[in-house]
């Protein structure tokens, strides 16, 4: 593998600019001229735009425009659209509301634009923006999906009746209806998956600049698919064509999913840039966050496993609420449909399976894809299933699901997905002897005595992750291909530059990336940059989420790789006067096998550019290029014990130890793989204990600042023992399975598991707040 | 934030005089809560003061049966201070607990009492420890100094210029910390004084700011022990509610950290 090359755990190259304080994010950014965007978001979770007077604020010094959502229609600057067309069981397409970027009429959750002040200072837009009257009619609002589907219930969008977008179905019901009927056991239970806010470090920030000469667009935007953002822009959006816009995604501080999409404030900065003639800057504050960044989350479900005489599962039966908010984003419809019901198999051998879901309207902040998007809810519903049927059918949790698992790849699950690969046995053994699983009865028996409720809780989990095929997604309704791009450079004096349609927002691909690089070609990590975030730059490129980067972006570097490689093999061939195939690439050297005849790179690099001698035909040059589309998801799955203490007097859980046994495939950088299943148990153990959007009953947020909702911290998270168990996916050249969302997928349910088998009582919602384990405790 | 105008004071009388001449003026002693209130457009003083940096409010003394802890003095100076961690260990033990080190380092004595919070944890040790305040114009006693949420029996304009604790026979803080600001979701502070008086005071809990608790009192002057809280009955009403605690568990909270801040207290 080399000290730099793939398996190496090398410190992170792009690290020294983070943390001395010289990364580049949007909001560092400042041009000429530059004027500062304050939105006027509407305090009402559901009104009517009667009329906005901006007549003070236009007379207030330094302001330099007051918009509203009236005039951005009036430019037919396009609604916000869903890009992924989902259909209902009775074959209507989904029922959406238009959304324009700010509301001309009507404001559908607290935080929505209804107009934006343009300003000399960010100062003087907030004050001026104090001085715009907006004159609303407040209309009655709903915010809980079980109030919303009511009769009777507050209407959001006309399009959509009963506050339904769709209901859509998966699976064999007939099937499942059979395997109820001769089951010996069936297992029922009501499960709710609580709403989150992503809360990346950095927020969301926007900077429209528009060129009036060459009527072009350059925005700086907090994205993590710049050339998604161009496409929908230009296509939908009718902001300019793909060649008159730029979309520069520069360094970005996490998103966690909640910078795939494009917002009406990107939208709005550019139209307001052209319609002034100045740039123009947006930077959310923390509460914009909270109000306007789409939310994950919020399923309500019930469900019923059916169980054989011996414990084997029959059939598995769902029915699932999911809250979108008041508008459907732009991946929102597919999180609980194709990410969410088609891994309810999870990790084990299930005849049938149908899960019915119905998308509901309320007043709330949209909801879309958030770390693991679906996958988590998926994982935790089962989890939690398997976890109450041990106890209902007072087996041992872990041996239930041992004698449930699959074993056989590849395997048809009943709901579209194919496993390629895994030993899930192998995780879940690795887990139980790291946390010593057959000593636990000793040590919550000695916890009792010290007057602490110990419990264990196992949770299994599985993801479809590098989500891909393109042609696949495209037959499930995705508006958009999911392959990845990349371009292999290499200079006339032999360094490297790779471009990459993948985005790091924190991934660490500016290491792990050019890990590869040194790993074929034996030079170190330093003499290769990557390039990525710029559609000037790069050719083209999807992005980065759903665990895809080193699964397929990587692979698209790999293929671009190959073909530079094939030619500069041809080059030195040439100049050693020696066969191709007998080329091989060592320590940065071209060497002819078996030989000390040898050519370094930097001379081939200059031989492709001077060009003097090159084989006959060849074009001068060292540059390559591929687009990677995959045959199929890949499936990283593991097994989270977690140990921990529950204090009776308080309800405040403390762990006691948390063991992690991933399957990822190929590990290119162990270390950032640690990092990012580090990252990924704290949201899953985040959302568990801690965290919770909530609203009232009439749509105002309770939890718009870190004051009310509660971000994990150090001090609420244990020392996590990480270990691996390897089985390289066969559908990707490198073995890779992606790891950037596991933890967030699988930790959750080991918590709550954990925490009902302390206080032996099974109905427990997340978070599982100390007051909310208190009261179950003491619950008749 | 909006537009202020920042003073910075070098000396007691000269911050009063400053703050005589605004016309919206406030001091400023640490800034925990009126820098983010400000920053949230929700106050608009013409004028800031900043105290903090006066001298001659900065100490914590240990003298007799008296500690002093003067108003400007920054919560992490006082939890490890020795003077506090000698004389009364239970008050530096509360200063560490105070929100996160970056508001310990900040905050201060004088602008937490000053504001007074209901979930602030000084108030607790103050009441319970019948400690007095002095002001620049006079000293109030903790009994008469907590006027219900955040206010207080400070006239305008007056400042806070040290705190005297009686350091008593046994003290003890036990906080239940709110997940979100830390601030107290519930902290009971008990105190027995050299004269063998028991005061205990409860922070968090109430919708009317930092309260002593009779029953509690009554039952650790009867048997200063842990188990003396379990016969006690703490009703829920006047307790606040909210999402991280309901008034049914911020009474329970109340019985078990007053429990734990006995057996912190020996």
């Amino acid at each position: 593998m080399g000290v730099e090359g793939i398996g190496a755990s090398v410190v992170r190259k792009e690290d020294k600019r983070f943390i001395t304080g010289k990364g580049r994010y949007v909001d560092d950014i400042k041009l000429p001229g530059m004027t500062y965007a304050h939105f006027i978001r509407s305090p009402h979770a559901h009104a009517k735009v009667k009329g906005i007077d901006s007549s003070a604020a236009l007379k207030m010094p330094g302001v330099v425009a007051v918009l509203t959502g009236k005039e951005i229609v009036d430019d037919k600057v396009g609604n916000l659209i869903c890009g992924w067309a989902i259909t209902s069981k009775d074959g209507t397409p989904m029922k959406m509301g238009a959304w324009p970027a700010m509301a001309p009429e009507t404001v559908r959750f607290v935080g929505q634009a209804v107009a934006v002040v343009i300003a000399e200072s960010k100062n003087l837009a907030r004050d001026a923006a104090e001085a715009v009257v907006v004159d609303y009619e407040e209309l009655p609002a709903v915010a809980d999906v079980n109030a919303a589907i009511k009769a009777g219930a507050p209407q959001l969008h006309p399009e959509a009746p009963g506050n339904q977008v769709y209901d859509w179905v998966i699976g064999d019901e007939n099937a499942v209806n059979d395997a109820f009927a001769k089951a010996a056991n069936v297992v029922k239970m009501d499960v709710t998956n609580n709403r989150l806010a992503p809360n990346p470090m950095e927020p969301r920030s926007a900077l429209a600049d528009y060129d009036t000469a060459e009527e072009h667009y350059t925005l700086y935007t907090t994205s993590q698919n710049p050339h998604v953002a161009r496409l929908v822009l230009s296509a939908f959006y009718n902001i300019a064509p793909e060649h008159k816009l730029r979309v520069i995604a520069p360094d970005v501080g996490g998103g966690f999913g909640s910078k795939i999409y494009i917002y009406p404030e990107e939208m709005v900065a550019l139209w307001a840039s052209k319609k002034t003639g100045r740039p123009v800057k947006w930077t959310g504050d923390r509460t914009e966050a909270f109000l306007t960044d789409a939310h994950g989350r919020d399923h309500v479900t019930h469900a019923e496993m059916a169980f054989d005489a011996s414990n084997k599962i029959l059939g598995f039966r769902v029915k699932t609420y999911a809250n979108f908010g008041a508008y459907m984003s732009l991946f929102s419809s597919a999180v609980p449909t194709y990410l969410y019901a088609t891994l309810l198999s999870g990790q084990y051998n299930i005849p049938a399976i149908h899960a019915e879901v119905i998308g509901v309207y309320t007043n709330t902040t949209p909801v879309d894809a958030y770390r693991g998007a679906g996958r988590p809810e998926a994982s935790y519903l089962i989890e939690r299933m398997m976890e109450t049927a041990a106890r209902q059918l007072k087996v041992d949790p872990a041996a239930l699901r041992k004698s449930n698992f699959i074993t056989q790849f590849p395997h048809q699950t009943p709901v579209i997905m194919a496993y390629d690969i895994g030993d899930f046995n192998a995780s879940l053994d690795a887990a139980m002897k790291a946390i010593d699983y057959a000593g636990f009865a000793a040590r919550k028996a000695q916890a009792k005595a010290q007057g602490k409720l110990r419990g264990i809780g196992v949770s299994c989990y599985i993801e479809a992750c590098g989500i891909a095929p393109s042609k696949a997604v495209g037959s499930l309704g995705a508006g958009v291909g999911l392959w990845e791009s990349a371009e292999v450079r290499v200079n006339p004096v032999g360094t490297i530059e790779i471009l990459t349609g993948s985005h790091s927002h924190g991934q660490g691909h500016e290491t792990t990336f050019c890990q590869l690089v040194a790993d074929r070609l034996g030079v170190p990590i330093s003499q290769v940059s990557i390039v990525h975030g710029d559609t000037d730059k790069v050719q083209f490129g999807m992005g980065t989420y759903g665990s895809r980067s080193a699964a397929v972006g990587l692979t698209a570097i790999l293929k671009a790789m190959e073909k530079m490689e094939s030619k500069a093999k041809k080059i030195a061939a040439h100049a050693l006067e020696a066969s191709e195939a007998d080329i091989v690439i060592e320590n940065g050297e071209f060497k002819v096998t078996g030989t000390d005849k040898a050519i370094a790179l930097p001379m081939v690099a200059l031989a492709a550019y001077t060009a003097h001698n090159l084989p006959d035909g060849m074009e001068p040059g060292l540059k390559e290029s591929a687009f990677y589309d995959p045959s199929n998801f890949t499936f990283p799955a593991g097994a989270y014990i977690c140990e921990l203490e529950v204090d009776p007097g308080t309800g405040k859980t403390t762990f006691v130890n948390f063991v992690a046994a991933d399957d990822f495939g190929r590990l290119i950088n162990p270390m950032i793989v640690e990092g990012q299943v580090h990252g990924g148990l704290a949201q899953g153990i985040g959302q568990a204990l801690l965290e919770h959007a909530v609203y009232d009953a009439n749509g105002q947020p309770v939890t718009a600042s870190f004051m009310d909702y509660t971000m994990p911290r150090a001090d609420d998270l244990p020392s996590f023992k990480l270990s691996h168990t390897t089985t390289l996916c066969p559908g990707n050249p490198l073995g890779i399975k992606g790891c950037g969302e596991a933890g967030a997928i699988g930790a959750s349910a080991a918590v709550i598991n954990a925490i009902t088998d302390a206080i032996g009582k099974n109905n427990l919602e997340m978070p599982a707040t100390p007051d909310r384990v208190w009261r179950t405790i003491h619950a008749a | 934030m909006y537009q202020t105008t920042y003073h910075r004071a070098s000396s007691v009388d000269e911050a009063a005089a400053t703050f005589a001449k605004g016309s919206e003026a406030k001091y400023l002693s640490g800034g925990q809560t009126l820098l983010p209130v400000m920053k949230q457009r929700l106050a608009s003083p013409s004028d800031v003061i900043d105290l903090a940096k006066i001298k001659e409010l900065i100490g914590v003394e240990a003298a007799g049966d008296t500690l002093t802890i003067k108003a400007a003095t920054p919560h992490y100076d006082v939890a490890t201070s020795d003077a506090a961690k000698k004389a009364i260990p239970a008050v530096a033990y509360l200063a560490s607990l105070i929100g996160d080190p970056a508001v310990r380092y900040r905050g201060t004595i004088g602008g937490s009492l000053a504001n007074n919070d209901p979930a602030a944890d000084y108030p607790a040790a103050v009441l319970a420890l019948g400690a007095t305040i002095k002001t620049n114009k006079r000293s109030i006693a903790a009994d008469d100094y907590f006027k219900g949420l955040f206010t207080t029996a400070l006239e305008d304009g007056e400042i806070i210029t040290a705190v005297s604790f009686p350091v008593p026979a046994k003290a003890g803080y036990a906080k239940f910390p709110h997940p979100a600001s830390r601030f107290a979701l519930t902290g009971v502070f008990v105190a027995k004084t050299k004269a063998g008086d028991v005061r205990v005071a409860v922070t968090g809990a109430s919708q009317s700011g930092v309260m002593r608790v009779a029953a509690l009192e009554n039952a650790l002057k009867a048997n200063w022990s842990a188990s003396a809280v379990d016969s006690v009955s703490i009703p829920a009403s006047g307790l606040l509610s909210d999402i991280h605690g309901s008034s049914d568990y911020r009474a329970n909270l109340i019985k078990v950290m007053a429990a734990r801040a006995v057996t912190a207290a020996g």
